[in-house]
């Protein structure tokens, strides 16, 4: 067995009386890939966030290669060799590659760069490592998934050998997730030594060695990848028995509800539109996802579509009328609602009751005015009612401020909201990012009685599984455009993900 | 871009309560809510007094410092301010509080919608010359009703000089610092050219005196308290008060208002015409400077419109008002009745031999005070609010997704 590099031992970390990790010890062997599975908020990135020098610790101790350690800094971090991909890369705009990497560590010689010597040590790194990136290309100007090749190649650099990987696979396409597993084993093979955050357990069964599983702060197991299921892990990470396959009933397809055509969205300073001649059709009792990496103008295109920002060319029918110039308001009315990507930029009043964001659609009705006088008791009577039916958990109930939610109960007051207005399109974008596996299950839930129900779903989701579990039809979004009509049953991951990524295309026709 | 908004939020998040309270007791159902607005509401209070008691501390350091003599005789001096002497010291105390009760409360009603109306003195003067005008000019309006088509006419000067930045900021995103402190400008070259052409008094450099029969009424208050010069000004302030905080705290458009003002984003989302409502606020706080002007001018007090190139001081003043009554419409009375009282106290200064303007620095200092409260209540909430989030959230879930303030959603597991 070789020699454990870092050894966490019984870390404590709280936040005042909020305890994110509990006793948790963590060890890491040289050379080995060992994944820290979890929820989130089960204390993942806490715990590397200690190791990082991000967050001091309570109780517990650190040694690093047999050594005890304090890290008060990030740079206490990097001179013990250890470095990190954050899950939002920390890369600027418009420097090169090369003016990132030694960004912080600039080789110089009497307080001059040496430029040549840098650019021949990152040519050198990323051919040993088969990280292929121009070192004299923007940022800007890179994908994503070359983006986090120059993270890795910042932290190859500095000559890390202990490599964190916060939940690294988020932002790509399967393809580039495939290159990222290549790399990481390959990493691991020249002897560094990686610890990786994910909550995706086919990624830990494919290039894991070791599992640590962590759940509400506490440590739960650590595993032997190759001696464990994947069953077995969702157990351990969640608590209990998961069904991650969503049941979907068979509905049959009603008439169209909703649909656009040759909906266009230009971008500000570019020549090239957001949304590109987008024409989709969504019948009643069908969910149709559009799946693609983030910014490929899905934002936009919702935007268009719920009238945040009118598009630029084409038009939107609901119920076969033509609403395109119309103002929110009147879609709202229309029957469209409206789960929107930011909950807290756009779908929630943060400083507002619960109460209040209940009725942030509906305030005007009868029911809750009377000639122009709020009729907050009625108000107060219709939110304890949703939140008894939707089980919004708060502390003080429909009083309680917006901000006084936790993420999973802010989005499900906005379910509630949404989906109590019996509209007839309900347009959800991303609704479960960021929660736990029982707000999922609930969501998805709610989504699948809409459409059981006869409702239109449309889908913008950058998740794989949820787009495969939840939908009827998957349209491709690929730099505006749709650029694949797919049926879940005929098609899987890998083929999504060629059109994701721009390398296959159809012509789509409604 | 969200973080910005955030940040809004945030600044606006403690000045928030009142409003918060007057919402609660609107809904008399819920007797729990109402506990917690007063709890709010009461706060604010004790750190507005903090404020004015730390002021005062300094004056009376600041006295010490110029006649250690005096200076226990000066701070009485402030503290009893217009209740020197006879009443008239009362109606001095009163005739400087009521214009900036109005321009306080155009500021507080701006910034409900998160407007920053610095613009209140440009309003004040071009309300002001309106009826100034009106009351010279409007010969053929009978007396009976002359002060109140003055006042209309001061409400519509004022409401189209706040409009301009508001369809400016509504329409093409202009800031409404930068617009109202230029409509001030013009609004001050304007009033001086409109009285210099039209009712100008050459041997005073001022503008006419208004005729008696177009005084704001008295009811008998003006033989009740002789020499107070009081009329129903002060009446009218309480009577806007209460209007402006039922419009914002009950009324569906004090809904909008007050969303727009918090989250100018998910306002828009829930069809709320912000641009609109923008606007509104805008005129709403115009016309409340513009009626601060007719009070002061008609009130029979011996102020004249002049034409000396200066700001009024007026609007300007409004900013501390609201400030201190954490932009309450009703708080808004009671603090503008104290910087009026303080400051006839401080112009009895000068009987101890100490400068009037001492009495500025003392209010400066108030004010400075308030404005540390409000950053030391954001604080204090901030630590309450994660401790309470992270009690509240370990029973519930798996953790807190609730994102920190400036967290985005996928970066919550950093806090947990």
């Amino acid at each position: 067995m070789s020699k454990n590099v870092i050894e966490m031992d019984n870390i404590t970390k709280r936040f005042g009386s909020f305890t994110a990790v509990d006793d948790v010890t963590f060890h890491l062997r040289k050379g080995e890939i060992h994944a820290l599975l979890g929820e989130n908020g089960a204390g993942k990135t806490t715990l590397v966030n200690v190791l990082f020098g991000l967050y001091a610790h309570e109780e517990g101790t650190i040694k690093i290669n047999g050594e005890f350690a304090t890290l008060n800094n990030p740079n206490d971090a990097n001179d013990y060799g250890i470095g990190m991909v954050h899950q939002h890369f920390m890369l600027v705009h418009n420097f090169t590659v090369l003016e990132s990497i030694i960004l912080g560590y600039e080789p110089a010689r009497g307080g001059i760069l040496n430029m040549r010597e840098a650019h021949k040590r990152v040519v050198e790194i990323s051919e040993r490592y088969k990280l292929a990136v121009d070192p004299d290309a923007e940022i800007s100007e890179i994908t994503v998934g070359q983006q986090q090749r120059v993270e890795i190649l910042k932290m190859l650099f500095r000559d890390n050998e202990i490599l964190i990987f916060d939940e690294p696979t988020a932002v790509l396409t399967p393809q580039e997730i495939d290159e990222l597993m290549k790399i990481m084993s390959r990493l691991a093979d020249e002897g560094k030594s990686i610890i990786f955050i994910t909550h995706k357990l086919n990624e830990i069964q494919e290039v894991a060695d070791r599992v640590t599983i962590l759940r509400k702060g506490k440590h739960v197991a650590t595993l032997d990848v190759a001696e464990t299921t994947a069953g077995e892990m969702s157990e351990l990470m969640v608590g209990r028995a998961v069904d991650l396959e969503v049941e979907k009933g068979y509905v049959k397809r009603g008439d169209v509800v909703f649909s656009c055509e040759y909906l266009a969205v230009k971008r500000e300073l570019s020549e090239k539109n957001a949304v590109h001649n987008v024409s989709l059709e969504v019948h009643a009792g069908e969910i149709v996802s559009i799946a693609g990496v983030d910014g490929n103008g899905q934002s936009e295109l919702v935007y268009a579509l719920t009238g945040i920002t009118p598009p630029d060319a084409g038009k939107i029918f609901l119920n076969g009328v033509d609403i395109s110039k119309w103002s929110i308001r009147q879609r709202t009315k229309a029957g469209m609602a409206h789960i929107p990507e930011d909950r807290q930029r756009f779908g929630l009043i943060l400083d507002y009751s619960l109460a209040n964001n209940l009725v942030l659609q509906t305030y005007y009705e009868p029911r809750f005015q009377k000639r122009g006088f709020m009729r907050f008791s009625s108000i107060l009577e219709y939110a304890d009612e949703l939140i008894e039916r939707f089980d919004i958990r708060s502390s003080e109930g429909a009083t309680s401020m917006g901000r006084a939610l936790s993420g999973g109960n802010q989005q499900k007051a906005i379910v509630a909201r949404e989906l109590d207005r019996d509209a007839d399109i309900i347009i959800a974008v991303q609704p479960v990012r960021g929660l736990d596996v029982g707000a999922i299950e609930y969501i998805h839930g709610q989504l699948l009685e809409q459409r059981d129900e006869g409702k239109a779903v449309l889908l913008v989701s950058f998740e794989l599984d949820e787009v495969m579990n939840l939908s009827d039809r998957i349209l491709v979004m690929y730099e505006g455009e749709i650029v694949a009509d797919l049926d879940p049953e005929q098609t899987d991951e890998r083929e999504l993900g060629l059109y994701m990524a721009g390398k296959k295309k159809e012509a789509v026709h409604v | 871009m969200s973080d910005s908004s955030d940040k809004n939020n945030d600044n606006k998040l403690n000045d928030k309560p009142p409003a918060d309270a007057g919402q609660v007791e609107a809904s008399e159902a819920e007797i729990n809510l109402a506990a917690v607005g007063r709890l709010k509401g009461s706060y604010s209070i004790f750190s507005s007094v903090m404020a004015i008691v730390t002021g005062l501390l300094v004056g009376l350091i600041i006295l010490m410092i110029s006649n250690p003599a005096n200076a226990g005789q000066g701070l009485l001096t402030i503290l009893k301010g217009g209740m020197t002497g006879s009443v008239s010291g009362f109606g001095r105390a009163v005739a400087t509080s009521i214009p900036i009760i109005m321009t306080g409360l155009s500021v507080a009603f701006a910034y409900k919608a998160g407007l920053f109306n610095i613009g209140a003195s440009g309003q004040f003067m071009i309300g002001g010359v309106c009826a100034v005008f009106v009351a010279i000019k409007g010969t053929m309006i009978p007396d009976s009703v002359l002060w109140l088509v003055c006042m209309l006419a001061a409400m519509a000067g004022g409401a189209i000089w706040g409009s301009v930045p508001g369809l400016l900021k509504a329409y093409f995103k202009v800031n409404e610092v930068i617009t109202s402190i230029m409509m001030n400008y013009i609004g001050m070259y304007l009033t001086k050219i409109i009285i210099e052409r039209t009712i100008y008094d050459s041997r005073y450099a001022r503008a006419q005196a208004v005729p008696l029969r177009a005084r704001i009424p008295t009811l008998g208050l003006d033989t009740r308290f002789p020499g107070a010069n009081l009329n129903i000004s002060l009446l009218l302030c309480i009577i806007f008060c209460v209007i402006i905080f039922i419009i914002s705290s009950r009324t569906v458009f004090g809904f909008e208002l007050t969303a727009v003002g918090l989250n100018p984003d998910a306002s828009r989302y829930a069809g709320i015409n912000s641009k609109r409502t923008v606007v509104i606020a805008m005129i709403g706080a115009g016309a409340l400077a513009g009626i601060g002007a007719f009070m002061m001018y008609l009130g029979g007090t011996g102020v004249y419109m002049d034409t000396k190139e200066i700001v009024a001081a007026q609007g300007f003043n409004g900013i501390p008002v609201s400030l201190l009554a954490m932009n309450h419409p009703i708080g808004v009375f009671f603090t503008g009745l104290f910087i009026g009282h303080i400051t006839i106290g401080g112009e009895n200064l000068q009987l101890f031999g100490y400068s009037k303007e001492i009495i500025d620095m003392i209010i400066a200092v108030i004010i400075y005070c308030a404005a540390f409260s409000l950053i030391f209540k954001q604080l204090l909430h901030r630590i309450i609010k994660s401790r309470s989030k992270f009690k509240t959230e370990k029973p519930g879930g798996p953790g807190p997704q609730g994102p920190g303030r400036y967290a985005r959603p996928e970066e919550t597991e950093v806090i947990s």
